[in-house]
């Protein structure tokens, strides 16, 4: 029981997460006939909570709400994953990443997520505002413009070889590399890292 | 059809299984996201790439061997249309991707592990979903 409980709390390779969630896909078809998604629960949230009628957020949200228990699910395995299979060692990073993230002012490495950044005290600062703000509202905005998220289309839409899915997995990548290599200098030093 | 909560359970407890697979490989993590795309490691693209090809597998069999629901019913499988969306909408979203480190499904995990500041993350999601939804027919589209 120790030993497995030492196995389990190791952080996973790449070789067992990816298959495990590729699997993912033909559970939900044969548990349900549904299709692989996570961004349209915050569509459906919105058309729960907000519909103000507008046409896009008026249908039946009640019949997705399959969806949203999904959703739930993942905050509940996230809550078990990380306060009942912790890892109890720092995360490992590459130095290459290390020595670039040092350089805009990142440089603490306990958790997941950088504290300098993701914290309640950054809140209501140019951080808060660049990170939570509006990071957050280009995740929504721009993966319902495009029909879905990594989920929907990288994996769901390639899986079933889309190849509206693979522009979009294409954009996805450009617009990430566009920040992390153009923008998000510019960024850290502006919110004032 | 409007399912009965019993049945909704079993989404909720695939929920769980793949948010403990997202902490545990640790792609919610932001330093991650940021060595994806430093290329820097390969850990990314092995958990997507895996990921994919297994799909590609899954339904490959599925269609071959006309695989059925476990209520007996025909796996329905939608084609994707081709939108500007996807080019437009997909660059925004990877802006984002880059600077927040997570995609939808790693904030609800991220809300999980005790990151709480992340609801915040998820909330303004929701709002950028909303302005979407509000102006999409004067978007390009």
């Amino acid at each position: 029981m120790n030993q497995f409980h030492e196995w389990i709390s190791q952080p996973w390779p790449w070789y067992v997460a990816g298959p495990l969630i590729g699997l993912t896909v033909p559970i939900l078809l044969i548990i349900g006939n549904k299709s692989f998604g996570i961004s349209s629960s915050l569509r459906h949230v919105c058309a729960a909570c907000v519909p103000a009628k507008i046409p896009f957020f008026s249908y039946n949200w009640k019949k997705e709400m399959w969806n949203m228990m999904f959703v739930l699910g993942i905050v509940i395995g996230g809550f078990i994953a990380s306060f009942l299979l912790a890892n109890p060692h720092a995360i490992v990073v590459a130095e290459a990443t290390q020595a670039d993230l040092a350089a805009l002012g990142i440089t603490e490495y306990k958790n997941l997520l950088p504290s300098e950044i993701f914290s309640w005290e950054n809140l209501f600062t140019a951080k808060g505002l660049v990170f939570f703000v509006i990071g957050g509202f280009m995740v929504g905005f721009g993966t319902r413009y495009a029909g879905g998220c990594t989920s929907g289309h990288a994996i769901m839409g390639i899986s079933n070889l889309q190849w509206p899915s693979v522009v979009a997995t294409a954009f996805f990548m450009i617009g990430g590399f566009v920040m992390t290599h153009l923008l998000m200098p510019l960024i850290m030093q502006w919110v004032g890292f | 059809m409007e399912e009965s909560l019993a049945s909704l359970f079993k989404y909720m407890l695939v929920g769980i299984f793949f948010g403990i697979v997202f902490v545990k490989a640790e792609v919610i993590s932001w330093y991650r996201i940021q060595e994806m795309f430093r290329l820097q490691s390969f850990h990314m693209y092995g958990v997507i790439g895996s990921a994919i090809i297994t799909g590609i597998i899954s339904i490959q069999l599925i269609k071959r061997f006309n695989i059925k629901t476990i209520h007996g019913e025909k796996i329905v499988l939608k084609d994707k249309e081709f939108r500007k969306g996807q080019i437009i909408g997909g660059f925004i979203f990877g802006l984002g991707w880059a600077i927040t480190g997570a995609c939808p499904g790693p904030l609800f995990a991220q809300i999980g592990s005790g990151y709480s500041v992340i609801i915040v993350t998820l909330l303004s999601a929701i709002a950028g979903t909303w302005v979407y939804g509000r102006f999409s027919h004067k978007l390009p589209n």
